[in-house]
């Protein structure tokens, strides 16, 4: 019985692993589109696939991969071809270092990478500072200028305008502001903040529809800090040998998508709460005449992907930790001094915060799944490697002791007496391990490796609760499945004789006493 | 034959065993006898290798304990433990005959060898299928030392193998052990604090006090030449417990009755 759900778990294993094979396997006609982790970016990324697609070429989309550094990494190391990106953020905080005064210093800069930029797609998208109109009006800020004035005013910006050179600290300086009330929020919590009145300044870009909707008033940047910032692809130069058609399917965005559009289409979703696939369609269809043949992907569907892509995070990262970490677990109750070193290394890892550590995975291995396996393979390591220490060391003496009398060879004694006996324990330790996984792994859809994470951080993203739930809901389910399945797995896989009450007390046989 | 040479062992900064130079008889009993630690359950551990000596020698027969060579030096003897030591995820059965399946005994020589032993040791073959949890502290000392005999070995060891049960099994399990140290003729080593259990079974006994062996020999010579005052309050301290116990014998058959 045991040998065959033995099997059963390799199986599946092996399934998870073909899974993973298959991914970034590319075909000759194949173009890998990106885009960063806003609304805005996601739809430039659909219209892109979706021109692609018209000329027969297969567009995969990596879509909210993460920020600037992250896109621009994934380009160079050609984890993606192409992606949409602003003039602006290109010179003077991807580029800083270099010369990029002019044109033709910027293409050169570019070539020396291996990369190219489209013409721009027509539209700006400048960062700008907002606040509420009526704030505005009834405390007479009109200009930038006129915030350093009003110290007592609540700012909250995105990380990646407090980090950027042309940011927060250009604007710092430049106006000579405080910033004693300042928070780092995530963009689209910035505006519910806004609207709730819990900040009353947020970094905004200029094509964002909640302008509108929330009635703001875009400050006069009266010193000049924000420049221009035209949007535009960027897209690595063997494209042009590897996908011709594709690329200039690709080319077709310049100078098609002014600021209207652009509003338009982001008020389509983030008001309107139409996906960003529908929204896009509608505009290559009326911009372009192409018809989106692609049929949208029912909510089972959708949810049986996220389900297999969740899974395959957890049960490829899982496998690989109990392979690692039940050695690992013998040997620092072998060897306790290098199992104290062990135990130490392993629990550092634990405490480092899971988005470092996804992060810190990214140039090693790239975007997608396998940066998230391995963040997760290291975060399983400790609860397993100490359970299997720990069960092994509580093995009474007297036990361990008759099993050496026996004459059993180290390695036999281990397999035939030791880890059997410590076997509810280690188990415990893998169910840890195995539940702290399911809810981690959400986070491996910021660097795209897919799951129930995706629609969490979409739903965020947009503020539709409904979207939350459609992977916070099935991610809860899951961890409450595998915490059942390793309940059944412990009667299975325990041996029956430590399942039984221990101990004499509880030793009253039927079985008669010789006389 | 057991023989220990200059032996010496420490754990930490204390002294457990100090100088000891010993030999143990072929197939005779020798009752190890001691205070608790004065070093008998250190002299059984160092014998089947479980702890290695600072210095001098532990020699098996012909053959010296080494780390090397434990491994088949511990085949040819049995060692039960106080608790037994059985294992818990196995069935008494699979306990006796787990070291004879590693050797690739046949099924019908183990099966045979553990009828054997369950008929010497008046263990119900019934009861072989329970695990250590299901059998009562008599029973699962019986499954501890049918473990030990399994492979026939030249050697038996005991630590202390009926200190833990009650006194009316501990009674009969005597007896019992007896019969069968007799009917095996094997070099049998008996580790215990019980002056009785030492008189009881052994041919030669041995007095350890503070790493040291004060006197080896029968039991009447420790009672008629003691070699160490020790030994003598040793006896005492315990004969006269039971000397009390007599006399106050006849007023308890009466209450009895």
């Amino acid at each position: 019985m045991r040998t065959r759900s033995a099997t059963f778990v390799f199986c599946v294993v092996c399934l998870l692993f073909r899974q993973v094979d298959a991914g970034p396997a590319r075909a000759a006609e194949e173009i890998v589109i990106g885009s960063k982790k806003f609304t805005e970016s996601v739809i430039l990324g659909d219209i892109a696939a979706k021109l692609c697609a018209s000329t027969g070429a297969t567009p995969v989309l990596r879509q909210e991969l993460g920020g600037t550094r992250l896109l621009w990494s994934a380009l160079l190391a050609g984890e993606i071809d192409v992606y949409p990106e602003y003039a602006g953020t290109l010179a003077q905080e991807i580029l800083a270092g270099d010369d990029v005064s002019n044109e033709e210093a910027l293409k050169r800069a570019l070539a020396a990478r291996g990369l190219k930029k489209s013409e721009p797609l027509g539209f700006r998208d400048a960062y700008a500072i907002g606040m509420r109109r009526e704030a505005a009006e009834r405390l007479g800020v009109a200009t930038i200028s006129d915030l350093a004035s009003h110290p007592d005013l609540r700012f909250g910006f995105s990380d990646e305008f407090l980090n950027r050179k042309d940011g927060w600290p250009a604007l710092r300086a430049t106006y000579g502001l405080s910033g004693a009330q300042l928070r780092g929020l995530d963009h689209d919590i910035a505006y519910k903040g806004l609207a709730e009145e819990k900040i009353d300044i947020v970094d905004l870009y200029t094509t964002d529809p909640e302008i509108d909707r929330y009635d703001l008033k875009l400050l006069k940047d009266d010193r000049g800090v924000f420049s221009d910032n035209e949007a535009i692809l960027l897209y690595r130069a063997v494209v042009a040998d590897k996908a011709p058609k594709a690329l200039a399917a690709l080319l077709k965005m310049q100078g098609r998508i002014d600021e209207a559009a652009m509003i338009a289409m982001n008020k389509a979703v983030k008001i309107e709460r139409r996906s960003e696939d529908e929204t896009a369609a509608r505009f290559v269809q009326s911009t372009f005449g192409i018809l989106d043949k692609a049929r949208p992907e029912s909510l089972a569907s959708q949810l049986l992907a996220r389900t297999l892509e969740h899974l395959r995070l957890v049960g490829l990262s899982l496998g690989a930790a109990i392979i690692t970490a039940v050695p690992l677990g013998v040997v620092a109750y072998r060897r306790p001094l290098l199992g104290q070193v062990i135990l130490a290394v392993a629990s550092v890892l634990q405490t480092i915060p899971s988005l470092a550590l996804l992060v810190f995975m990214l140039p090693l291995l790239g975007v997608g799944p396998a940066p998230a396996i391995a963040a997760l393979f290291l975060y399983s390591l400790l609860p397993i490697i100490r359970n299997t220490a720990s069960g092994l060391v509580s093995i009474p003496a007297s036990i361990r002791n008759s099993a050496i009398a026996l004459g059993l060879a180290p390695m036999r004694r281990l397999l035939l007496v030791e880890l059997p006996i410590a076997s509810p324990v280690v188990l415990a330790g893998i169910k840890t391990a195995a539940v702290i996984n399911v809810g981690t792994a959400t986070l491996g859809a910021l660097i795209g490796a897919g799951g129930y994470g995706q629609p969490i951080f979409t739903g965020v993203r947009l503020d539709d609760f409904g979207l939350i739930l459609q992977g916070a809901i099935p991610a809860a389910a899951l961890a409450l499945l595998v915490e059942g399945a390793f309940e059944y797995a412990e009667r299975r896989l325990v041996p029956r004789g430590l399942r039984l009450p221990q101990g004499s007390a509880a030793a009253v046989a039927a079985v008669p006493e010789p006389k | 034959m057991i023989r220990l040479e200059h032996v010496s062992k420490s754990y930490g900064p204390s002294r457990v065993l100090e100088d000891v130079n010993l030999t143990m008889p072929q197939g005779r009993t020798t009752a190890v006898m001691g205070l608790s630690g004065s070093g008998k359950s250190t002299l059984l551990a160092l014998v089947v290798g479980l702890q290695s000596p600072d210095r001098g020698e532990v020699w098996i027969g012909d053959d010296r304990m080494r780390p090397g060579s434990a491994l088949t030096l511990r085949r040819r003897m049995g060692y039960v433990i106080q608790d037994g030591g059985l294992f818990p995820h196995l069935t008494a059965g699979r306990n006796i005959d787990l070291m004879a399946r590693e050797l690739g005994w046949l099924e019908a020589r183990r099966r045979e060898r553990v009828s054997e032993l369950c008929a010497l040791t008046r263990f119900p073959a019934d009861a072989l299928d329970r695990y250590p949890a299901e059998l009562s502290g008599g029973q699962r000392q019986r499954v501890s030392l049918m473990r030990a005999l399994m492979l026939d070995p030249t050697i038996l060891l005991l630590d202390e193998p009926i200190g833990a049960l009650d006194p009316m099994t501990r009674a009969k399990l005597q007896e019992e052990l007896k019969s069968i140290f007799h009917t095996l003729a094997k070099t049998v080593v008996i580790v215990t604090h019980d002056v009785s259990e030492a008189a009881f079974f052994g041919d030669t006994i041995m007095v350890l006090h503070q790493g040291r062996v004060l006197q080896q020999g029968r039991f009447r010579d420790l009672v008629d030449a003691p070699a160490d005052a020790f030994v003598t309050d040793f006896i005492k301290a315990q004969t006269e417990r039971f000397a009390a116990l007599g006399k106050m014998a006849p007023t308890l058959r009466k209450r009895a009755s």
